[in-house]
């Protein structure tokens, strides 16, 4: 409805007033008439319509700020806003507008949290750790670029497209991941992130399902969302790969997935996304931890390595080897990784290297390691389970 | 349209390093940008040497002048383009034309000019 309402507009604070507007009217008109047989329609119309009436008012026209770039040739104003069709296409003109690369990072994710997600400020600003006065403040200096260098609300043209694809896959991805293991709070999963994350990609493949990248990176969301429910135990206790209950994973969610993957590998060279969900698919298939192909993953991390190089990536390779070749060549792999000055406040190399130590027996490493840990996780969960690691690994010791 | 200002900067010492052969293909280079840009290009110049600018400041009996710079930094403003584009992608893809884009010393800055309607 947002995304239909600013082709209208041209104004994302206008659009998203108009919105809210509708929202308002949508409470007294539905509640006095009943919900309308397709409320988004509805809802769409109305939004458009003020906007329309906003816009004829002369204080609106001699508004300072120049308007969004819109490509008229695409589709005017006068389309009609129901059917999927062309409110599919707004969507994806908003989501490459909020993730163009000349916004910084953190502006592209938060506004494609804001004004795609339909997340408030204030829950926008619990994602990124920061004070809702902060994030209101970073949204409006984006949207403020937005209108004044003309970023365009528009598809990019075919020869731009793989590049500009690729900076939205990463936002979505940094949605995903940022849901999934939430860097605060009492929650390990926050659903609202990786839902809407989930939405975008399904959106992104059904309006380019050609494209290998994006399949890729729906495929790595269902095979990973997958396993959602069983990353905590009923009492909210963080329940590792290993422990999972595999019978409650989303089996619908893990063959499409597989099914996607199969779409995303008919590429040539596959994509960093595919091979990253290929890792996720081969965890999805085995019917338990043991039954894991540690020599199938650490492979694959060899493959996704070369095209995607990064510590990230290094430190999962190394925690794969430990998975083939047992902790003692697991800690070997981690060693040069200690010096990366990228993964310094990185808690998951001390917490890898923490669990190789406490199998080695190493109790005193083992314990500085998971003090170092605990000292980095950002979610009660995870710290919870860290800090009975570390108890474990002191009783060890006497 | 809109107007943007394409502020050219580098590395002057490596800007001055360059060979005959290097300067004539630079210059080449800003040819085709402007028969690319075609009636976009407003207006652009090569600024001299830094040595070269006089920074005027309000002092205690009026303006006073110092040799140098505004701002001393490593990368200076060598040179400008006042261009028009519909949208800042196609201002994008103008000023990557650019020979100042393709070295690692140097780079362009673009800043939209405030439009009043």
């Amino acid at each position: 409805m947002l995304a239909a309402t600013v082709r209208v507009t041209r104004d994302l604070d206008l659009a998203e007033e108009c919105a809210q507007d509708a929202y308002t009217r949508a409470l007294q008109v539905w509640e006095r008439d009943g919900i309308p047989a397709r409320p988004g329609a509805w809802l769409t119309t109305v939004a458009r319509n003020r906007a329309t009436d906003l816009l004829r008012r002369e204080t609106v026209l001699r508004r300072t700020l120049p308007l969004l770039v819109v490509d008229e040739a695409v589709s005017g104003p006068g389309d009609a806003p129901t059917g999927p069709g062309p409110i599919d296409d707004d969507r994806l003109r908003l989501i490459f507008t909020c993730c163009h690369p000349a916004l910084a990072r953190d502006a592209q994710v938060a506004l494609t949290l804001r004004l795609l997600c339909g997340l408030s400020t204030a829950e926008v600003a619990r994602a990124f750790l920061v004070r809702e006065a902060t994030m209101a403040a970073r949204l409006t200096r984006a949207k403020k670029k937005i209108a004044a260098a003309r970023i365009p609300y528009r598809v990019p043209s075919a020869e731009d497209l793989p590049v500009r694809v690729g900076a939205v896959l990463d936002v979505v991805h940094l949605v995903y991941t940022t849901g999934h293991t939430a860097p605060a709070g009492e929650k390990l999963v926050r659903d609202d992130l990786t839902e809407g994350a989930v939405r975008l990609a399904r959106m992104l493949h059904r309006l380019l399902p050609g494209d290998g990248d994006v399949a890729g990176l729906l495929a790595l969301l269902l095979l990973t969302d997958a396993r959602r429910d069983t990353r905590a135990t009923a009492d909210g206790r963080l329940a590792l790969l290993a422990e999972q209950d595999r019978t409650r994973w989303d089996r619908d969610r893990i063959a499409e997935g597989t099914a996607l993957l199969t779409e995303a590998l008919s590429g040539r060279p596959p994509t960093r996304y595919a091979v990253q969900a290929a890792i996720a698919a081969v965890h999805a298939e085995a019917p338990t931890w043991a039954d894991t192909d540690w020599t199938e993953i650490c492979g694959l991390y060899d493959v996704l390595r070369a095209l995607w190089p990064n510590p990230v990536v290094d430190l999962n390779r190394a925690a794969a080897i430990g998975m083939r070749d047992g902790p003692g060549a697991g800690l070997a792999a981690l060693e040069p990784l200690r010096e990366e000055p990228a993964l310094a406040a990185y808690g998951y190399l001390s917490a890898t290297r923490a669990d190789f130590l406490r199998r080695l027996g190493r109790w005193a490493e083992a314990e500085s390691a998971y003090e170092e840990a605990l000292a980095l996780a950002g979610n009660d969960v995870e710290r919870a389970f860290l800090a009975e690691r570390l108890t474990e690994v002191r009783g060890d010791r006497r | 349209m809109a107007r943007y200002l394409i502020l050219i900067y580098g590395d002057e010492q490596q800007w001055d390093a360059m060979t005959p052969e290097q300067r004539e293909n630079h210059h080449a280079a800003h040819v085709a940008f402007r028969d690319a840009a075609g009636p976009g290009v407003l207006g652009g110049g090569k600024l001299q040497r830094t040595a070269t600018a006089t920074s005027l400041r309000a002092g205690d009996g009026g303006p006073v002048p110092t040799d140098g710079p505004f701002v001393e930094t490593k990368e200076v403003l060598g040179g400008y383009y006042l261009m028009e584009a519909p949208d800042l992608d196609a201002a994008i893809a103008l000023a990557s034309r650019l020979p100042e884009v393709a070295a690692s010393h140097s780079g362009v800055e673009i800043r939209p000019l405030v439009e009043r309607n």
